[in-house]
């Protein structure tokens, strides 16, 4: 099926954030190859242009490279792939951090809260 | 990049109308353009001229480097808001005519996407229902390989789980050098699968942008961005 995007976001950036999740996730494999820039578009539903933009980003990034002929494969770095993990994973503690302190709760709140979600 | 569409000073006034007024328009190969606008914004004028169905009344149209006749027709496909098959026939014996008329027709292209949306080549155009015919004319036209696609409301009458089918098979399908022009209402539907957007208004383009450049600009998609702009 194709991508949930947000309609408000540049579609762009949300297919690089996608793929990335992807890679992260294991949805591609450290070496694996990639589907064609047209398959995957449609895979997305999106133009192929987009998805093309997307992919050379992430090549430029390190995160995929490809070869001449026989395609685009993701990076084999695993310490790359922890790395962008972390980096994503950072990304949302911040923003969930800041949406409890705009709910009030203190630091040692959330920490309670947390590990009392995470036993259930 | 070289410009597969070339459009300078064009007017187009029908009696006391003005259709379109002084349009200057550059469209690159290899996009997919989303044409937009209210109704009688002057969007189907606009194809008519591209396709040579209709004479300028000033101001010149190159396509693919040439001026509209025998060779912009034979690489443009079109798709036109109305049918215009004999619905005696079958869709196998259109097919075939298709085959015969235009030498980038490509047969066995139409009948694997007939296939795939469990449409019987042998029914009788006439006993379609309205949503399926429009299935079968635009299958037509994308089995074309055409330099130029202009489709002019395609997915109007389909329901949402065929568009998708369509515009995925518009996608992995067309040629990577081809343009393809699609005018339609549903912007939200098409939104993500296009390059760029045409705003027309009163007859002359009120904004020609990528979609990405919209949506980082305005923080709204395009369909919003349409909905304010032509709001009634």
């Amino acid at each position: 099926m194709s991508w949930n995007l947000d309609s408000d976001r540049p579609i762009f950036a949300q297919i690089v954030e996608h793929l990335q999740y992807d890679i992260i996730s294991g949805v591609y494999q450290p070496g694996q190859k990639l589907p064609s820039v047209r398959d995957l578009a449609a895979m997305a539903s999106v133009n192929p242009n987009t998805m093309q933009r997307a992919l050379s980003e992430l090549e430029r990034d390190g995160y995929m490279h490809s070869e001449r002929t026989a395609g685009r494969f993701i990076t084999e770095d695993t310490n790359m792939i922890q790395a962008l993990k972390t980096q994503l994973a950072t990304a949302q503690i911040q923003e969930f951090l800041e949406r409890m302190s705009k709910l009030g709760l203190t630091q040692e709140e959330i920490l309670n809260l947390v590990s009392k979600n995470m036993k259930e | 990049m070289n410009n597969l569409v070339s459009v300078k000073g064009l007017t187009k006034i029908y009696n006391s109308t003005t259709a379109l007024y002084n349009v200057d328009l550059d469209i690159e190969s290899g996009h997919i353009v989303g044409l937009l606008g209210p109704n009688g914004s002057g969007k189907t004028t606009l194809i008519k001229i591209l396709c040579g169905l209709l004479h300028p009344t000033s101001g010149s149209v190159l396509v693919d480097g040439q001026e509209v006749g025998v060779y912009s027709k034979s690489i443009i496909s079109y798709l036109p808001d109305q049918t215009y098959f004999n619905g005696d026939l079958s869709i196998r014996s259109t097919i075939e005519f298709f085959t015969d008329f235009y030498p980038d027709f490509d047969p066995q292209r139409a009948y694997g996407m007939l296939d795939n949306l469990n449409i019987n080549p042998d029914s009788k155009l006439k006993s379609l229902s309205k949503g399926t015919k429009e299935k079968v004319q635009l299958i037509l036209v994308m089995s074309r390989r055409a330099k130029l696609y202009i489709l002019d409301e395609p997915i109007a009458g389909v329901d949402p789980a065929a568009r998708d089918y369509i515009l995925r098979t518009i996608i992995s399908n067309y040629d990577p050098e081809a343009t393809i022009i699609i005018s339609t209402h549903l912007i939200a539907d098409v939104e993500s699968t296009l390059d760029d957007v045409i705003f027309l208004q009163y007859g002359q383009i009120a904004l020609h942008a990528s979609v990405d450049e919209i949506r980082s600009k305005e923080g709204k998609s395009v369909d919003a961005l349409f909905r304010e702009v032509y709001k009634c």
